[in-house]
């Protein structure tokens, strides 16, 4: 913390300049603008209960992204975390409320057949040499159709234990869920791994030239299978936080996940050619899509169009990347 | 690097500053909001929430929802799921409009079973919930239920079919939607039971029932693209199909073509359910041969109207309201009630 303070001194008459410069300065305008724009447009949403419920409404698709931010910093992608999740939270459902195992059990065993997927999605890549998208688009499918080979009703009745994160605690009167707690901890934790560990920077470095990073020493194909296993783990919790949020194990769960997991993303300025990104842009692009959804439903402005305005999104923070990186070359 | 992500912390912490004092300051309004009924202004909020936007049947609800609305003076919000079976999207719209201080939610469940844990939530904030259309399993996880009789509109098709089918053996596919939805079964298990060919189905079922003339039962989930293709492979395990049921028209325009493609379009009859404005012009065209006609507009109608009058009187809604279904078909069979393809054109769905 003190280290912080003295760099903040030693730098302040840069600080303007790097705030500019910050990726996530654009996220970050949009989504402060956007809360101003519904604050003013309906009473409802600059509340507590209104923003603690956009956090339980972000908290999934934000933890996948989490995931998938690191694939997408190797320039890889993951098409398979929304059906991994399914299948993860289906899995631990089924065990949990139908087979009585303990729920402990039950939730680690969901959580390891997600982290299965992601060891075959990153060994697969390395070891074959097939592009991620093809990968992951294989493991989807085979995700997918597990699941429903698995179970095709939902399952419904679970312990407690599995949706204890769905409960919530109280702040100044206003409820948030535990869950809503995990997401940020998970967000806390891979900033810190991304800026302060040997393998954090490691993914940077493959993201941005895997020639590079292999001639200083980078063992490449390790921090893949890394990447795409630590995401998978990311998927699992995933489910965990779908199960306790809707309170049922659901195989029709996550149809969207990957595209919606990619949007928050792309979002929050991370570039899907690697290396260039940033895991609070992220949290910023997840923030953005859900406050949109919430603040358009709030006003009364039907579902379609909140559809449109992602695609809007999208577009516009794909183009502001790609001129900024052009202005810099 | 570093300064980077000092600046992004420095940026963020007003943003969090803002929200929390945000949050402090109006969250005893807020708290004025969930417990009072009624938005600024003393207008009732009464939520819509379909299976999807685009489908027109539930663009007739939503025309009928806002009509009743505008004439009782509601304000109406409507929300749907990202897809057909996209439970977490009903239940974010769900929460979002319990928070816009809505006193009662009508909802066309995509998923009958996932749903019911949120409503239950909703229910114990004091938000009276209507299920339109589409029951929830169980049907006591809501306050009411507006829709058609699922079952019967299998059954009138059914014994259309039976009358329609004499002298012939019944070879027959059916075109269902998907695993564990009520309505599904319904429909399907009604079909059988009007053909005479099964009994004592139970009218809550998510189970098909079986019966050695059905050769083939494909999943269509209700689109038109899966509909053709469930009934290319129908024909290519079975080339003499001559009955075809489908949960619905579009599943059943699906079937025509594939069947049309295969040169059998004469041979084979297709029934159906919904009486949207489209499938009927498809009885007209000779496509189909009979379909049940529903009336989503009533189900929303009698929806908003529930609500408006919980707000005023502080009466819930209970129990099973049916909406109402109409055979219709242009060659009539004796003793099987039904009405002709103007007058289904006259009461139907969608855009003519």
């Amino acid at each position: 913390m003190s280290a912080i303070a003295t760099t903040l001194t030693k730098n302040r008459a840069s600080l303007g300049k790097a705030i500019l410069s910050s990726p996530i300065i654009g996220p970050l305008a949009a989504l402060l603008l956007a809360c101003i724009f519904f604050a003013v447009m309906t009473p409802n949403f600059m509340t507590g209960p209104n923003f603690s419920l956009i956090m339980q409404q972000v908290m999934v698709v934000g933890v996948l992204a989490i995931g998938q931010t690191l694939v997408i910093l190797t320039a890889g992608i993951d098409l398979s975390n929304g059906a991994v999740m399914a299948l993860s939270g289906v899995l631990m459902a089924s065990l949990a409320a139908q087979h009585h195992l303990n729920p402990v059990l039950a939730i680690l065993l969901g959580i390891g057949i997600a982290v299965i997927f992601g060891a075959v999605n990153g060994g697969l890549l390395t070891g074959i040499n097939l592009p991620p998208f093809i990968v992951t688009l294989g493991t989807y499918s085979i995700a997918y159709a597990l699941t429903r080979i698995y179970t095709t009703a939902t399952i419904d009745k679970l312990p407690k234990e599995l949706t204890a994160l769905g409960s919530t605690f109280n702040i100044g009167g206003t409820e948030i869920t535990f869950g809503t707690l995990l997401m940020l901890l998970l967000y806390v934790i891979t900033w810190f791994a991304l800026k302060y560990t040997k393998a954090g920077r490691s993914v940077f470095a493959v993201g941005d030239n895997p020639e590079a990073a292999r001639l200083a020493g980078i063992k490449t194909n390790r921090v893949l299978i890394g990447v795409y296993t630590v995401a998978a783990f990311t998927y699992g919790i995933a489910a965990l936080l779908l199960v306790s949020r809707t309170g049922v194990g659901d195989p029709n769960a996550g149809a969207t996940a990957n595209m919606d997991s990619i949007t928050a993303v792309v979002v929050g300025g991370t570039s899907m050619f690697g290396g260039r990104g940033s895991i609070v842009g992220t949290f910023i692009g997840a923030l953005i899509v859900g406050v949109f959804r919430n603040g358009l439903q709030l006003m009364g402005v039907p579902a379609i169009y909140q559809v449109l305005i992602t695609g809007v999104l999208v577009i516009a923070a794909v183009s502001i990347d790609q001129l900024t990186h052009r202005n810099k070359r | 690097m570093k300064l980077k992500y000092l600046a992004a912390a420095a940026t963020l912490l007003p943003l969090f500053a803002a929200c929390a004092s945000g949050a402090s300051t109006s969250s005893s309004s807020a708290a004025a909001g969930s417990s009072a009924s009624a938005a600024p202004g003393g207008q009732v909020v009464v939520g819509l929430i379909t299976k999807t936007e685009t489908n027109p049947f539930f663009v007739k609800m939503k025309e009928g929802a806002q009509a009743e609305a505008t004439k009782l003076g509601a304000k109406l919000l409507t929300g749907a799921g990202a897809k057909d079976g996209d439970n977490e999207g009903q239940v974010t719209a769900m929460e979002n409009m319990i928070n816009a201080g809505a006193k009662g939610i009508l909802i066309t469940p995509s998923d009958t079973k996932a749903i019911v844990p949120s409503i239950e939530k909703a229910r114990a904030k004091g938000v009276v919930v209507i299920a339109l259309d589409t029951a929830t399993d169980p049907a006591s996880a809501v306050d009411a239920l507006f829709a058609t009789n699922n079952f019967k509109a299998g059954l009138l098709i059914g014994q259309w079919s039976a009358k329609a089918m004499a002298g012939k053996t019944p070879v027959i596919a059916t075109l269902d939607l998907q695993p564990g939805v009520t309505v599904g079964a319904q429909r399907h298990n009604g079909f059988l039971q009007g053909m005479g060919i099964v009994s004592g189905q139970s009218e809550t079922s998510t189970d098909l029932a079986s019966a050695s003339q059905v050769v083939c039962a494909q999943d269509t989930h209700g689109d038109q693209t899966e509909g053709q293709t469930a009934m290319e492979n129908c024909l290519s395990k079975n080339p003499n199909i001559n009955l075809v049921y489908t949960i619905n028209e579009p599943a059943a325009f699906g079937a025509y073509t594939a069947l049309k493609n295969a040169g059998k379009e004469k041979d084979v009859t297709i029934v159906s359910v919904d009486g949207g404005c489209q499938g009927v012009q498809g009885v007209v065209d000779g496509k189909i041969a009979a379909t049940s006609q529903q009336y989503p507009l009533l189900m929303a109608q009698k929806g908003v109207a529930a609500i408006v009058e919980y707000a005023k009187s502080g009466t819930k809604p209970s129990g099973y309201t049916d909406t109402g279904v109409t055979l219709i078909t242009d060659k009539a069979q004796a003793g099987v009630d039904g009405k002709d393809s103007k007058y289904g054109l006259d009461n139907c769905w969608g855009t003519k």
